[in-house]
């Protein structure tokens, strides 16, 4: 029996998430009394993988075909599901991330295994096996029971904190068998996003709305985001507008982000904008308008000109930055 | 081209959720019920390429009882040709994806389309669940969808870029953020809707299948405490907070 975590790696390297998923695996394995083995796929060297041993995994699987540096939900789905069978897994856990949304679905219809999706915490118990998830755009929580053998839980970023606990990690090298129709629909390019904090990964964003007034006013945006070392996001507006790219569009229809810090700048906070931000620990609303609906879900709030507003605020961040 | 496109019968996004039944139950007392925003989305990206010349016909499918008939019929008036409705309560989304796939299989469709998550219970797995069903690719959460010359173009967004796809055969899709890049409403008018009565909508029984999971509990978020307000003369203080009180700088 064991706890199997799929532990992306990009290019190599494993980003925080992915320690806090191996953290969340270990606290389940230690409920069922059982191991934590990672799975990962494609050029990683040994010592890099071992660092998962640091968080708890006792052994890491290195899937090696060639074939998985193109992604497809099929081919990993398939690879995975072989190693979920050799290591007689209980429990699979992924990232509530573009990967685990592609692979975990297909896994849940291969083992048969029910599936939470968006999982928010540890499972309540393991007996019956139970897991709270967020439901309604993060307005609800459900505790939804697993009544299969075989459990599968995608957690959401950034909802469980990483903790050491180190083992000896050992790697094994693990060569799957590729289903022949795995890549009907083959990836024939990749365009990088670039160096940029993506919104999701952000433990900070600085976010400007439509009352920043023009693509622009933005400088003093990506001034704060610098000195706080935050990503930058945006409300559905200013994305259709143009004036920031849709990768930036965080609400219902664009990203669900749950960073530390959340600073609404010129957003008035329409239901669609806060059921993508409201996962976020604290929120901070900078508004002309008193009114303004984010004031009732923000916990620290200014009310004023942000053109008058956010370069003092910068200015006091500086001051904040250089004393600490 | 034959498009099967999942229609999510779905709470609007401004109810006020409630429980009933010892909070086992979603209370529907005073909801109203859309299109989930997703669906929509992909819907009216399937308009948009019909109306740019290609040839497609377009299928929904809904795993529902009759009260999510007003729901199909709306997406009939946006556009759509005719309508599967499979008689069942969504039990969850194994049961849903497996009631879907049959429709694939009773049918001559080309490929399926979802939106890339559901805003009810916020699940985002029914593409690949039907495509695996079915042993079909699945192109989860895709940021751009097109037809060119007859051919399908699509990417997909994956952490830290995007994978630009070669598709070819039966294939299942999920709509994300970039699918419709201009997404402009489809209101429909009264005679989208007049003609919509009119449009097949058929209803079939479900096939064998169980549900995985069950919710057995819900909880509504600890209230948050007000909003604490600085004044703007002074955002040291609010840098003390932030610092200090809520510790995140």
């Amino acid at each position: 029996m064991a706890v199997l975590i799929y532990t992306q790696n990009y290019d190599g390297k494993f980003k925080k998430s992915v320690f806090e998923l191996v953290t969340y695996g270990k606290s389940v394995a230690d409920m069922l009394g059982t191991d934590v083995v990672a799975v990962t796929t494609g050029n990683i060297d040994d010592n890099t993988a071992k660092e998962l041993g640091k968080y708890g995994a006792s052994k890491i699987v290195k899937i090696t075909n060639s074939e998985l540096n193109d992604f497809s939900a099929q081919a990993y789905a398939s690879a995975i599901e072989q190693v979920a069978k050799n290591t007689d897994a209980e429990v699979i856990v992924f990232g509530n991330n573009p990967h685990g949304r592609a692979i975990a679905p297909r896994l849940s219809v291969k083992l048969t295994a029910g599936f939470v999706a968006g999982a928010v915490a540890l499972p309540s118990s393991t007996s019956p096996f139970t897991v709270r998830k967020r439901v309604y755009s993060g307005k609800a929580f459900a505790d939804v029971l697993i009544k299969t053998d075989k459990k599968i839980i995608s957690l959401n970023q950034n909802s469980y904190k990483t903790e050491e606990n180190p083992v000896d990690a050992g790697v094994e090298e693990f060569t799957a068998e590729i289903p022949a129709n795995a890549y009907a629909v083959k990836p024939v390019e990749v365009i990088k996003s670039g160096g940029k904090l993506s919104v999701t990964d952000a433990e900070i964003l600085v976010s400007g709305g439509r009352g920043l007034k023009g693509p622009e006013n933005w400088g003093m945006i990506e001034e704060m985001a610098e000195i706080l070392g935050a990503g930058t996001s945006c409300s559905r507006p200013v994305s259709d507008l143009g004036w920031r790219p849709h990768s930036e569009h965080v609400g219902q229809t664009g990203k669900v982000v749950a960073p530390n810090l959340y600073i609404a700048v010129g957003i008035s906070g329409a239901i669609q904008h806060l059921a993508g931000v409201n996962g976020s620990k604290v929120m901070v609303c900078i508004n002309t308008d008193p009114d303004a609906p984010f004031f009732e879900a923000a916990d620290y709030g200014i009310i004023g000109d942000a053109f008058e507003v956010v370069p003092k605020l910068n200015e006091a961040f500086k001051k904040f930055k250089a004393e600490n | 081209m034959k498009a099967l496109i999942c229609i999510g019968h779905v709470p609007d996004t401004t109810s006020k959720i409630k429980f009933t039944d010892n909070d086992t139950k979603f209370d529907t007392t005073d909801i109203k019920y859309i299109i989930g925003p997703y669906e929509e989305l992909a819907l009216t990206r399937l308009l948009d390429l019909r109306d740019a010349g290609n040839e497609m016909h377009i299928t929904t499918v809904t795993v529902g009882l009759q009260d999510t008939e007003p729901t199909i019929r709306k997406a009939l008036a946006m556009g759509a040709d005719d309508a599967v409705r499979v008689n069942a309560e969504p039990l969850d989304d194994y049961y849903v994806a497996k009631q879907i796939a049959e429709v694939f299989k009773n049918g001559d469709y080309d490929f399926i389309v979802t939106g890339k998550e559901s805003i009810d219970h916020n699940g985002s797995r029914l593409d690949g669940m039907i495509a695996e069903f079915l042993d079909l690719p699945s192109i989860s959460g895709a940021s751009k969808f097109d037809i060119d010359n007859g051919k399908i173009k699509a990417e997909q967004e994956i952490e830290g870029g995007t994978l630009v796809l070669d598709v070819s055969g039966k294939f299942v899709i999920s709509a994300g953020k970039g699918f419709c890049p201009e997404p402009e409403p489809r209101i429909p008018n009264m005679r989208g809707i007049m003609t919509a009565r009119k449009k097949p909508l058929q209803v079939t029984e479900p096939a064998e299948a169980e549900a995985l999971t069950e919710t057995v509990k819900y909880h509504l978020p600890e209230p948050k405490p007000a909003c604490k307000m600085i004044d703007p003369e002074n955002p040291e203080e609010l840098v003390k907070l932030l610092h200090e009180e809520a510790k995140v700088i």
